[in-house]
């Protein structure tokens, strides 16, 4: 256990190494909800994005909430807002703070926090049901928040 | 953020306030109405007011109200059910002599039909014996290891499920009517600690599906409000009954969090609490479910 947990921490500490640009999920700093800087320095890509957004295991977005210009990925959710024209009513900058951790906009909402490492109760490894080996990774990577965020302003 | 964990893991009364608080932000749809009649004969109560202090329901609903006509119409008809094969099957075991001391379920019990009436409306329940909340699995269990000196089965094996089902028909028709008082009182509590603690990676606790969006579509799923009346439950999808704490394991691993195990103390606290929660309710199972 102790082993599988150093080694998790030393891939975790390498991918950050990597790209020394990109924003720990533990240093984002929220403004009312809204996170200012790109957590990577990298301009998002829209395609992307989209796939992460359909896709169940990475965002799964659309397990809650409606997106026309999606209607190509079956089944769309009702629990949250449709998506149509999220991007006239947010700036990028709201956005980003919703992806990362939507409770800063939203109290108590049941949107899951994208980009955050914990703490959690009774974490889980991904959809397995198990005890994790290690420290979790947040549910997607600077870089796909960003990709996500750029699919989302495309949405007028 | 951390105050929120703190309250899930350590003061039910925090967690209470908390979830009643939350009432304005709800979005539940109540289904649409619609009767239950089983084999054209037997009205089961599919909704019903239930009694304040237990939950933030309005009204407890079955859930089959929130499943197709279809799969409704499947529900209603004993021939169509296939879940009533399973209860063939175990009537055969009820009478079935196994382990060391020669005896079946029908030589201390005699009929399902004469010993087992109101037994599931009544369970999970308070055990003197066993000094605990004991669930229907839990006391079959005991019958075979210490009475019939066979050995025990799996909690949501196949033979478990179908003789659970078996009992639960002799209350079917019935109101589920189990008690969260007494020596119940500190299990009930801890269920109901569990069914508003945000869980997993995803941290959803089970009101935040089936009390504040029930009625709700979640990618291709109608949420229900997560009742257990009908169980066990035939399910379409893997083709065999499915017993409470099976559905319960699924629900908590899709909240990307670490299950506990069937006939677990956890597990069996939530299932008293999830069954006040429906108390009322017609005893309804075996039911039918997509
Ligand atoms: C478990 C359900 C759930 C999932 C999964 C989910 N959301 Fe949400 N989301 C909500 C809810 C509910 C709200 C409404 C906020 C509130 O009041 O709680 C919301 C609000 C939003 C909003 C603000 C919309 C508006 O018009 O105000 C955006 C943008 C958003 N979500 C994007 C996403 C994206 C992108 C993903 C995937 C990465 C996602 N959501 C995943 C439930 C979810
Ligand atoms: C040797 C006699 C004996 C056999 C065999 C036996 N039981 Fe029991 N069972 C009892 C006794 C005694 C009790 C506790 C007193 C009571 O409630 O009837 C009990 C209780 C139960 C209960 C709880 C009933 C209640 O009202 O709370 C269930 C359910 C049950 N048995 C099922 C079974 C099943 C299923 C089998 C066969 C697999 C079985 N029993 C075999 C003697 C037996
Ligand atoms: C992410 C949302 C979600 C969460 C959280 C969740 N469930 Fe479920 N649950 C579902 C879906 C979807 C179904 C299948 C459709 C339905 O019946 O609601 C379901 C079904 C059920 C059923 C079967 C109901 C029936 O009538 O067949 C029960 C019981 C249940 N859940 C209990 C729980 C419990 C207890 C928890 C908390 C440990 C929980 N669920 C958490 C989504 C959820």
């Amino acid at each position: 256990m102790k082993r599988a947990m150093l080694g998790m921490a030393m891939i975790v500490a390498g991918s950050i190494a990597a790209s020394a640009a990109e924003i720990a999920p533990e240093k984002v700093e929220f403004k009312d909800g809204a996170v200012e800087v790109s957590l990577t320095g990298v301009a998002g890509d829209p395609a992307a994005g989209r796939k992460v957004i359909g896709t169940k295991k990475l965002g799964n977005c659309v397990a809650c909430h409606q997106i026309t210009e999606m209607s190509d990925v079956p089944f769309h959710g009702e629990i949250g807002p449709s998506l149509d024209g999220v991007g006239s009513r947010y700036s990028e900058a709201e956005l980003r703070g919703i992806i990362v951790d939507a409770k800063h906009t939203f109290e108590d909402t049941i949107m899951p926090s994208f980009y955050k490492t914990g703490p959690y109760i009774r974490p889980g490894k991904a959809f397995t049901g198990k005890a994790p080996d290690g420290p979790l990774p947040p549910l997607l990577t600077a870089q796909q928040v960003e990709d996500v965020v750029a699919y989302l302003m495309t949405q007028k | 953020m951390k105050n929120r964990s703190l309250k899930g893991a350590f003061g039910l009364a925090t967690v209470t306030v908390l979830a009643f608080g939350a009432v304005s932000a709800m979005a539940e749809t109540p289904p649409k109405k619609a009767e239950l009649v089983v084999n054209e004969d037997t009205k089961l109560v599919t909704e019903t007011t239930p009694k304040e202090g237990i939950s933030n329901l309005e009204k407890a609903y079955d859930g089959w109200r929130f499943r197709s006509s279809e799969t409704q119409a499947v529900q209603a008809d004993d021939f169509d059910n296939p879940g009533m094969i399973f209860v063939d099957q175990a009537l055969d075991q009820w009478n079935a002599v196994d382990g060391t001391e020669g005896k079946s379920c029908a030589s201390c019990h005699g009929t399902p039909e004469e010993s087992m009436k109101g037994v599931r409306a009544s369970y999970p329940k308070w055990d003197d014996s066993m000094g605990k909340v004991a669930t229907i699995e839990m006391e079959i269990n005991n019958c075979r290891t210490n009475r019939m000196g066979a050995e025990a089965w799996k909690y949501t094996g196949g033979k478990m499920t179908a003789m659970n089902a078996l009992i639960t028909l002799q209350s079917r028709g019935m109101p589920v009517d189990v008690a969260i008082d007494g020596k119940a009182k500190p299990t009930w509590e801890h269920g109901k600690e569990m069914y508003y603690t945000r869980t997993g990676q995803l941290e959803l606790s089970c009101a935040s599906c089936h009390e504040q969006h029930y009625g709700d579509r979640i990618r291709a799923e109608i949420l229900s409000q997560g009742q257990i009346n009908g169980f066990p439950a035939y399910r379409l999808k893997n083709g065999k009954l499915n017993s409470i704490h099976a559905r319960f394991k699924g629900c908590v691993r899709d909240t990307r969090a670490e299950t506990y195990k069937p006939g677990s103390d956890d597990f069996v606290a939530l299932e008293l609490y999830v069954a006040s929660r429906g108390n009322g309710l017609s005893v309804t199972g075996p039911s039918v479910r997509n």
